[in-house]
């Protein structure tokens, strides 16, 4: 077969690519660099071959396409059939999957049907002395990170989270692009999709978000609450105050957070505008991971955030909203 | 539908995870002390069953991979009003990563006998690889879906299955037999009074070791699992105060990167 491959599965609903494909590509490229293997994109859809380009541009040196209409929208079964014959047919050394809703379902399958070793939510990937890929696993919430190996079951799988890795810039390349064929008897024996419904994700109650977005006086007007709701909606979490914004009017008593108002234990708090006393804090110092955005480089939200950052929201968070939302399109 | 299987974890509470310490040696972590739970999205899963027996009469059957001194987190699963629970434990099955732990809960399945509908949880707090639930599904041979945020039964056993995605949702009609993760959105597990876990102090439990499921070893525990770990380090608590600088536009990519790499977006 040659020099080893490192597969990446390429995620696209409706023809959108999943950027955490790309970000795979990334990282797939520089693993390869260094082990002198070639990369390959695994692309499943129905009339997906015009991406073929643009993973080529991320560091793809072979796109592997199923192109059928069987392949759209995503359905496990079938997915998991064509990825099995591919892997059987070529035996790849690696494959890669992003940790979305989709790969954390497709990854396992497949994985049980290759009866190999399959690592979850990896935070780094790296190459040990030997060739073998090592898998960085967060566990209890964080708290740990193992390092997992499969020594000797091909391939040698992972999921990764999204934005873990950096999305590289795309430049002109020269790959090749290799169909393949679904086999006749392809399993459409499981669920049917009846419905793929698009929608913003709904607000949550405060206290079980896991992402509550906080704002306090330097928010400054109703129009920048809105960008702090729209934020909130955009990572299903739910919107807390301090105590100005309610008697402003912006928030309702509900949303305050603090000694006076509701404890608050996300996995994400983004505070903004915030000053940062301690009345507010207790009800938010049990956050697992705190964001803050302040002009004042002094604020004291700042002694107790992960992430400070120094700058007015009001040109942030619109560029944030943007970033969050972009995806590459097929033109 | 005539019989239901609900997988469930004790998991170590949430609670007290910081007071989790790792043994430098050995490199696993140290559970003495710290209680455990049933893992929280496996109520959920349990609802979803009870729900089915409230309706059809199906016989709700626990199943849960765990050592002996799990049994009182089942007996609570049992008062919800599950009918019987199988505990599999065994030091055979120590170390087993989830495509063992898959293969020994599947030869479980088997033995237990025919069923409709198996029950997950969509992760457990303490691995959260989620990976099992699709595993034990490929090695039945049958269906499966995950982040189940809605289950509908409609005549003839027919489902139709709502699951979250990242851009909304997909509604799948399926049938049985099928495999379901269920997510927190699913259902509202049902209240239990003290008396009614009490009640449960003297509910049967069994268990099973592999001298019952007779797999072979080589395939399972830790010299049975394709992963192996090769290190573990301990993350340091406490805040990392990093400061984020630059133009608006560059602390906004900086700050997107960071939300998706938490697994926000």
């Amino acid at each position: 077969m040659g020099e080893p491959q490192i597969w990446v599965f390429i995620e696209q609903r409706r023809n959108v690519v999943h950027d955490v494909g790309l970000e795979l590509l990334g990282k797939a490229r520089e693993l390869a660099n260094t082990g002198g293997a070639r990369v390959a994109a695994l692309l499943l859809g129905d009339g997906v071959l015009p991406l073929a380009d643009t993973l080529i541009s991320f560091g793809a040196d072979i796109v592997l396409v199923a192109d059928h209409p069987a392949l759209e929208p995503y359905r496990l079964l079938p997915y998991t059939q064509v990825l099995a014959e591919a892997c059987r047919t070529r035996q790849p050394d690696i494959m890669l999957f992003g940790a979305t809703s989709l790969g954390v379902e497709l990854a396992p399958r497949l994985a049980a049907r290759l009866k190999t070793g399959l690592s979850a939510h990896c935070i780094d990937l790296q190459l040990d002395a030997d060739g073998h890929l090592l898998q960085m696993v967060p566990g209890w919430g964080g708290g740990v990170v193992a390092t997992i190996k499969t020594p000797e079951h091909r391939p040698q799988m992972a999921t990764v989270m999204p934005g873990v890795m950096q999305k590289p810039q795309p430049a002109p390349r020269s790959g090749q692009v290799i169909p393949l064929t679904p086999s006749e008897d392809l399993d459409l024996s499981g669920p049917r999709v009846l419905e793929v419904h698009r929608e913003e994700p709904q607000e949550l109650p405060l206290e079980t978000a896991e992402v509550v977005v906080a704002g306090g006086f330097g928010v400054g007007s109703p129009e920048g609450w809105k960008l702090l709701e729209e934020l909130a909606r955009l990572l299903g979490g739910a919107v807390g105050a301090t105590r100005p914004p309610v008697d402003e009017g912006w928030a309702s008593e509900e949303q305050m957070i603090g000694q006076s108002g509701k404890t608050v234990r996300p996995r994400l708090y983004i505070g903004v505008g915030i000053s940062g006393m301690s009345h507010h804090v207790v009800g938010m110092d049990e956050a697992e991971f705190v964001v803050a955005i302040n002009t004042d480089p002094k604020a004291a939200i700042f002694e107790v955030a992960d992430l400070a950052i120094v700058g007015d929201q009001r040109e942030i968070i619109p560029l944030l909203l943007d970033e969050l939302r972009g995806r590459v399109k097929v033109s | 539908m005539e019989r239901v299987i609900v997988c469930v974890k004790p998991v170590p509470d949430p609670k007290v995870w910081d007071r989790l310490r790792m043994d430098p040696v050995t490199k696993t972590l140290i559970r003495e002390g710290i209680p455990s739970v049933i893992n929280p999205l496996d109520r959920h899963a349990l609802e979803a069953a009870l729900a089915i027996k409230d309706v059809s009469g199906a016989e709700v059957v626990l199943l849960s991979m765990a050592p002996r001194d799990a049994r009182p987190v089942l007996r609570e699963a049992l008062a919800m009003g599950a009918d019987r629970a199988v505990l599999l434990s065994d030091k055979a099955f120590a170390g087993s990563d989830t495509l063992a732990t898959a293969l020994i809960l599947t030869e479980a399945i088997r033995r237990i006998g025919p069923f409709d509908l198996i029950c997950c949880g969509n992760y457990t707090l303490d691995g959260s690889t989620a990976q099992v639930p699709s595993q034990i599904a490929e090695f039945l041979g049958i269906p499966n879906i995950m982040h189940v945020a809605h289950m509908e039964l409609e005549q003839d056993k027919r489902m139709v299955v709502t699951q979250k995605i990242e851009q909304g949702y997909v509604k799948l009609a399926a049938e049985p037999p099928l495999l379901l993760s269920f997510t927190k959105k699913a259902n509202k597990p049902r209240f239990l009074s003290f008396l009614e876990i009490l009640a449960a102090e003297k509910r049967e439990i069994s268990t099973w070791t592999n001298t019952d499921l007779n797999l072979d070893e080589s395939r399972i525990g830790l010299g049975g699992s394709p992963t192996k770990m090769a290190d573990m380090l301990l993350r340091e608590k406490g805040r990392q105060g990093l400061r984020l600088e630059g133009s608006p536009e560059e602390i906004a990519h900086q700050l997107a990167n960071k939300i998706r790499q938490l697994g926000f977006i």
